[in-house]
C-alpha cells in the first residue's frame, strides 16, 4: 500500500508517504523487527497538532514502550482504528495495513529533512 | 498446574458465622446487592490444600538463592515473623490513644533514633509504604522546600537510575533531566555541571550506584549540588554496601529513603508490603509527613498537627508490622558488628565477580561493591542475559536482575548478600559455568529455556494482546 | 550476625579475589567518609531481643474496640495466617520470573478475580498501598481519561483520604478539588448537580460515607454520568457481602481499603489498596496486573502483563512510580474470601449490620445521647454526646474501651459527635458494657 521505495524516512525509523499536503505515517520494517511483537499502540487523537521530531504516539511490546516521533509537523486527520484490536498488523505489514495515522502537513519544507528509502537503508 | 480455586468450587461451606440475620430487617431492599458474588464455595480443608499446593509452585528465599541485584534478597529471620505478630501489636487500632499504645510508639521512636545514628540524618518518617513511596515523599519535600523559588522545576537523574526515580519526579510535576554516565559507569561531573543550575530542585542518586560502583566523586558532586541551591537525594536501595561503614549524611545527602524490605531484612512477601522510611537533614524536618513520634521524657505521642508538613502520603502512620521487623533486625547489631553486613556483602559480590571473570566478565573491570554487573563473554556471542536467567531456573537458582542498569548491554546484576555461604556461591558459580559451556556447545538448548520447570516459555504476547485478568 | 561464612571461608575468598583484607575492597571510598562512629545500643541476641520486644508489646494496652474510621477489626480465621506466612509465600520475590512464581501469580489472579466478583467490576489490579493512595491513582487516571484537572469529592469522604489527595496533587500535577456539601449526613444532590455544571473529570463518592451513612448511589451515578463525568466510588469491602455493589451503580472506578478482608489492624499499616475499574480504562490503570496465558507446551499459566504501562519500562512517562503491591495483604484477603465464600461474607456483613444497629438503638435510649443522623447505615454511625467526644473517649479508655473517632478533629461544630463502629467481633456483653459506660457519663 505505502511502498517503502516511495516513502520518506526519519533517522528514528518512522516513514511518511507524502501525497501533496497530506501524508500517511508508520514505522519501518526494521523498526517493527527490532521492537518485535507489538501488543499495543497508543494512537494520537484525531485533530491533534503534532511537531516534527516530537513524540506523538507510543508503540508497546511486552518489554518496551517506544516513542513514535512525528516525521513532519501538522495535524492528525485519521488514525488506524484496526490497530486497537490487532496491533500485530504493524509487524505483519508495516507499510500496508499497519499504517498508523494520516495527517495534514503544515510545513512542506520539512520533507527535505527526511531520507529516501535508499539513504535510510544505508544508515542501518 | 493447579486449578483455579473457583474451578474447584462445589457448594460446600468453609468458615461459618452463626446467628446472622437477614439484612432487610434493617435496610430497605434498594441498598442491598441483587446477586451473590461469584466467590469459591468449598470446605476449609479444600482451601488449605489449594493454597498450600500453590505455595509449592514458588521459588522463595527459604528454598532458593536469589542473586537479584538491587533487591538485597537476604535471609528473613524467623524471629521477626513471631515478634511482629504479637497480639499486642497486631490488635491495636491506629486511633488508640497514645497512653494505651506506648509500646508501639516507643518502638517507632527508638527505631527513628537508630536510623538517625546509622545514617547521620536528623529526622525520619516511617509513613511511606515502599521505597518508591519514599522517593515520592522525598520529592514532595523538595517541592515544599523550594516553594518560594518557582524556577526550581527540574530533577536530575543519571541514566543508571532505577525506573522509579524519573517516574517519581514526573508524579511530582518536575521535569526529568537525564545525564549520561561516564565510561566508568559513574556520574559524569562535566555532564552534571552542564545541567545543574537555578532550575534544579534536586539530584537523585543511588549510592552506591546501580552498577554496584561507589561514586568516587560524591563529595565533589554534593558540593556542586549544594552550590547550585539544589538538594541531594539518595535512593537507599543499595544501602547494604555502606551500612555501618559510611553515613549518608557525611556524603552530603540531604534526603534519603531506606527500603526496610531490602537492607533491613523484612520479607518481600511476593511483591509487598514493603516500607520506605525517609530521612532528612536538619532544616527539613518540619516538612516530614504527619505521624512522627515525640517523647517528652515520660510519654511518647504521635504528632498529628503540623501545618508545615507536606501532609500525609497514605492513611495513618506507616507499615508498623514491617517496622517491628526492621527495628528488631537493627537491635541485633552494635556499632562494630553493623559494619560486618556491608563488609561481607561486598566480599561475597567480589568473590562471585572474580570467579566468573572468564565466563561472564564484569562490565566495569574493577572492584565492585555489594553487587556486580556482569555481561556476556565474547566467547559466547549468541548467548543472551534472558537465556542465562531462564536456564538458571532449571539449575535451581532464581535469576539475577537482567537488562538493568540500562547502560550495560546484556546486563546480569548479581547481588549475593552477606547471608549466603561460600558453598552456595560456589554452587552458583558452577551453575553459571555450566551455562557458559552449554552456550559454547549448542545455543538452541538455552534459547528455549527453562526446560525443567513445570512451565516452559510463556506467551507474553498473547497475555498482552488478549488480556484475561479475572475468572 | 547472619553472616554465613567462617573466618576460614572468608580468607579463602579474599585470596581468590587477590586482596589481603576486606578493607582493601573499600579503597574507592574517601578515608574521610570511613571515620564515622556508630553509637548503637548493645547488640541483642535472639533471646534478649525476644524479651525486649515482648516488653515493648506489654506496654501496649489494647482496648475493647469500637473505632472504625477506615481501619476495622474483623475476625480472621486461623487458616489465613497459617497459609500466608508459609515461607513459599512470605519470602518469595516479586513474580517477574514467571516460571519460578506460578504460586504467587495464581494468587494475584485469584485475588483480582475475587475482588471483581465482590465489587461487580471488570478489572482489578494487584493492589496499591492503601485505600487513600488507590483513590489518588484513580483520580489521576480519571483526569487523564477526560483531559481535565477538576475533581468533585464528597464532603463526607474520609478526611485522611482528602489529606492524601491534597498531598498528592497540590502543587504537583495540579488537580483541583471541590467538595460537594452534605445535608443531614449525606450528599446534597442539588449541590452535586450544580457543581457538575462546569466540566469535571470525576466525582468521588463514598458509601458508606465517613459518617457511616449510605448514599443514594444510583441517583448520584445518574447525575454524574449525565454531565459526562466519571464516577469513582470509595466503598467498604465487607459491606459488599450484603450491600449494593459499585459495579451495579455503574462506577467507572471503585477503590477501597482492603485491610478489613483478612488483615489485622496493625496500628494502621500495612493496608491494602483495592483498585478496580471498567474494562475500557485498563490502559490508564497503574500498578501490577496478572493475566492468564499459555506456555509453549499449551499449559495454562500466569504472568505479569501489560507491564509496558509501568515505571520500569515507561520511567518518567509512567502513570505512577509504584513498584510493589501489597502482595501478602492481598493474599490474606483472597484466602479470607475463599474461606468465607459468598454465604460467609454475607453472614459477616449481616452480623456487622445487626450489631451496629442494636448498639445504635441502645445508645439512642440513653439520656443525653442521640443518633446524629437518621440515614441508613452499615456498621458505623454517629452519636451526639452530652459532652465533648474527646471526653467520652478519655473516660471510656480508662474503662478499657476505645469509644470511637472524635469528629471534632475534622469540624469544630462536631466536637460533641462521636463516630462509633460495631463489627461482628462485638459480643452482647461487649455492647452492654459500652452502653453501661456511656450511661455513666
Amino acid at each position: 500500500m505505502y511502498n517503502q521505495e516511495k516513502c520518506k524516512f526519519s533517522k528514528t525509523h518512522e516513514w511518511a508517504y507524502i501525497e501533496g499536503q497530506t501524508a500517511v505515517c508508520g514505522i519501518s520494517d526494521h523498526a517493527q523487527h527490532e521492537i518485535s511483537d507489538i501488543v499495543f499502540v497508543e494512537l494520537p487523537k484525531v485533530g491533534a497538532k503534532i511537531e516534527a521530531g516530537k513524540s506523538c504516539a507510543v508503540i508497546e511490546s511486552v518489554k518496551s514502550a517506544a516513542d513514535f516521533y512525528a516525521p513532519l509537523s501538522g495535524e492528525v486527520t485519521e488514525v488506524n482504528e484496526k490497530l486497537v484490536g490487532e496491533p500485530g498488523l504493524i509487524n505483519q505489514a508495516p507499510h500496508g495495513e499497519g499504517w498508523i495515522f494520516k495527517m495534514k502537513i503544515t510545513n512542506a519544507e520539512e520533507e527535505k529533512n527526511l531520507l529516501s528509502f535508499a539513504d535510510y537503508k544505508a544508515t542501518l | 498446574m493447579e486449578k483455579l480455586i473457583i474451578e474447584k468450587s462445589n457448594g460446600a461451606r468453609g468458615i461459618i458465622f452463626e446467628n446472622a440475620k437477614t439484612a432487610d430487617n434493617f435496610l430497605d431492599k434498594k441498598y442491598l446487592r441483587k446477586t451473590e458474588p461469584k466467590l469459591p464455595e468449598l470446605s476449609e480443608f479444600e482451601v488449605v490444600r489449594h493454597f498450600t499446593n500453590l505455595s509449592r509452585l514458588n521459588f522463595c528465599l527459604d528454598t532458593h538463592f536469589y542473586p537479584l541485584g538491587s533487591c538485597t534478597m537476604k535471609y528473613n529471620p524467623k524471629a521477626y515473623d513471631v515478634l511482629s505478630a504479637l497480639e499486642n501489636f497486631t490488635s491495636l487500632h491506629p486511633l488508640t490513644p497514645a497512653s494505651y499504645a506506648q509500646g508501639t510508639l516507643e518502638l517507632l521512636y527508638k527505631f527513628e533514633e537508630l536510623l538517625k545514628e546509622i545514617t547521620g540524618l536528623d529526622a525520619w518518617t516511617l509513613q511511606p509504604a515502599a521505597g518508591a513511596h519514599g522517593e515520592f515523599t522525598g520529592a514532595l519535600i523538595a517541592k515544599a522546600y523550594h516553594k518560594k523559588d518557582k524556577n526550581r522545576t527540574e530533577i536530575i537523574v543519571p541514566d543508571t537510575a532505577h525506573g522509579t526515580n524519573p517516574a517519581t519526579a514526573a508524579m511530582c510535576g518536575f521535569k526529568v533531566v537525564n545525564i549520561k554516565s561516564n565510561a566508568c559507569g559513574r556520574v559524569d561531573l562535566e555532564e552534571l555541571k552542564k545541567v545543574l543550575g537555578p532550575k534544579t530542585a534536586m539530584v537523585m542518586l543511588t549510592l552506591p550506584n546501580t552498577a554496584g560502583l561507589f561514586e568516587r566523586d560524591i563529595l565533589e558532586i554534593a558540593k556542586l549540588v549544594h552550590a547550585s541551591g539544589a538538594l541531594l537525594y539518595m535512593d537507599g536501595a543499595n544501602l547494604n554496601a555502606l551500612i555501618g561503614l559510611v553515613k549518608p549524611k557525611d556524603m552530603g545527602v540531604d534526603i534519603m529513603h531506606i527500603n526496610l524490605h531490602k537492607t533491613l531484612a523484612a520479607p518481600h512477601g511476593g511483591g509487598g508490603p514493603g516500607a520506605g522510611g525517609v530521612g532528612v537533614r536538619q532544616g527539613l524536618e518540619h516538612l516530614l509527613p504527619l505521624g512522627r513520634v515525640s517523647f517528652d521524657g515520660k510519654k511518647y505521642s504521635l504528632e498529628t498537627k503540623n501545618k508545615k508538613s507536606i501532609g500525609q502520603v497514605k492513611s495513618f502512620w506507616g507499615n508498623m508490622a514491617i517496622v517491628i521487623r526492621a527495628y528488631s533486625y537493627l537491635r541485633q547489631f552494635d556499632g562494630k558488628t553493623l559494619g560486618e553486613i556491608a563488609k561481607n556483602a561486598v566480599l561475597n559480590a567480589n568473590y562471585v565477580r572474580v570467579k566468573l571473570k572468564n565466563y561472564f566478565p564484569a562490565f566495569f573491570d574493577e572492584v565492585c561493591m555489594h553487587e556486580c554487573v556482569l555481561t556476556i563473554s565474547q566467547d559466547t556471542p549468541s548467548l543472551k542475559a534472558l537465556y542465562v536467567a531462564k536456564r538458571l531456573l532449571d539449575l535451581g537458582y532464581h535469576a539475577p536482575t537482567i537488562y538493568f542498569p540500562l547502560i550495560v548491554p546484556q546486563a546480569l546484576m548479581v547481588e549475593p548478600t552477606e547471608t549466603e555461604s561460600k558453598q552456595t556461591l560456589d554452587a552458583f558459580i558452577a551453575a553459571m559455568k555450566q551455562i557458559f559451556e552449554e552456550a559454547k556447545k549448542d545455543i538452541t538448548l538455552l534459547e528455549h529455556a527453562p526446560h525443567n520447570m513445570k512451565i516452559g516459555v510463556i506467551d507474553e504476547v498473547l497475555a498482552a494482546r488478549e488480556p484475561n485478568l479475572k475468572w | 550476625m547472619f553472616s554465613a561464612n567462617s573466618q576460614k571461608d572468608k580468607q579463602e575468598m579474599l585470596s581468590e579475589i587477590g586482596v589481603k583484607d576486606i578493607e582493601e575492597l573499600f579503597k574507592d571510598i574517601p578515608s574521610s567518609l570511613k571515620q564515622a562512629d556508630f553509637n548503637l545500643p548493645k547488640a541483642l541476641d535472639e533471646q534478649a531481643l525476644t524479651k525486649h520486644i515482648k516488653a515493648l508489646a506489654a506496654k501496649n494496652k489494647p482496648l475493647l474496640n469500637f473505632a472504625g474510621a477506615g481501619i476495622y477489626e474483623h475476625f480472621i480465621p486461623a487458616a489465613v495466617n497459617a497459609l500466608s506466612t508459609r515461607g513459599e509465600f512470605l519470602t518469595a520475590y516479586t513474580p517477574y520470573q514467571a516460571q519460578a512464581s506460578q504460586g504467587t501469580l495464581q494468587t494475584i489472579y485469584e485475588y483480582q478475580s475475587s475482588i471483581c466478583a465482590l465489587f461487580d467490576m471488570d478489572i482489578c489490579n494487584a493492589s496499591h498501598y492503601d485505600g487513600a493512595t488507590a483513590l489518588a491513582e484513580a483520580v489521576y487516571a480519571a483526569c487523564q481519561i477526560k483531559g481535565l484537572k477538576e475533581i468533585l469529592i464528597s464532603a463526607a469522604l474520609n478526611p485522611q483520604y482528602k489529606q492524601v489527595l491534597k498531598t498528592y496533587f497540590n502543587g504537583t500535577r495540579e488537580i483541583k478539588f471541590t467538595e460537594v456539601s452534605l445535608k443531614n449526613g449525606t450528599l446534597d444532590l442539588q449541590d452535586l448537580k450544580n457543581k457538575l455544571q462546569t466540566p469535571k473529570a470525576a466525582f468521588v463518592l463514598a458509601t458508606p460515607n465517613f459518617f457511616g451513612c449510605l448514599e443514594e448511589a444510583e441517583e448520584v451515578s445518574k447525575l454524574v454520568h449525565a454531565d459526562n463525568a466519571l464516577l469513582i466510588s470509595v466503598v467498604n469491602p465487607i459491606s459488599l457481602g450484603i450491600l449494593n455493589t459499585p459495579g451495579s451503580y455503574d462506577s467507572d472506578f471503585a477503590v477501597a481499603e482492603g485491610q478489613c478482608l483478612g488483615n489485622a489492624m496493625n496500628f494502621g499499616g500495612p493496608g491494602l489498596g483495592i483498585f478496580t475499574c471498567k474494562k475500557q480504562y485498563v490502559r490508564y490503570m497503574p500498578g501490577r496486573l496478572c493475566g492468564i496465558t499459555k506456555d509453549d507446551k499449551g499449559n495454562r499459566c500466569f504472568v505479569l502483563t501489560l507491564q509496558a504501562r509501568e515505571q520500569h519500562i515507561r520511567r518518567e512517562r509512567a502513570a505512577s512510580n509504584i513498584c510493589s503491591n501489597q502482595a501478602l495483604c492481598a493474599l490474606n484477603a483472597l484466602i479470607y474470601l475463599s474461606l468465607l465464600g459468598p454465604k460467609g461474607i454475607k453472614e459477616v456483613a449481616s452480623l456487622n449490620l445487626q450489631k451496629a444497629h442494636n448498639l445504635a438503638k441502645e445508645i439512642s435510649q440513653i439520656k443525653g445521647f442521640s443518633l446524629t443522623y437518621q440515614n441508613p447505615f452499615f456498621n458505623e454511625f454517629v452519636i451526639t454526646c452530652p459532652v465533648a467526644a474527646k471526653q467520652v473517649i478519655n473516660k471510656l479508655a480508662k474503662k478499657g474501651i476505645l469509644a470511637g473517632y472524635d469528629l471534632g478533629q475534622i469540624d469544630k461544630n462536631l466536637k460533641n459527635n462521636l463516630l462509633v463502629c460495631a463489627t461482628e467481633t462485638k459480643t452482647e456483653q461487649d455492647l452492654a458494657q459500652f452502653v453501661s459506660c456511656l450511661r455513666g457519663i
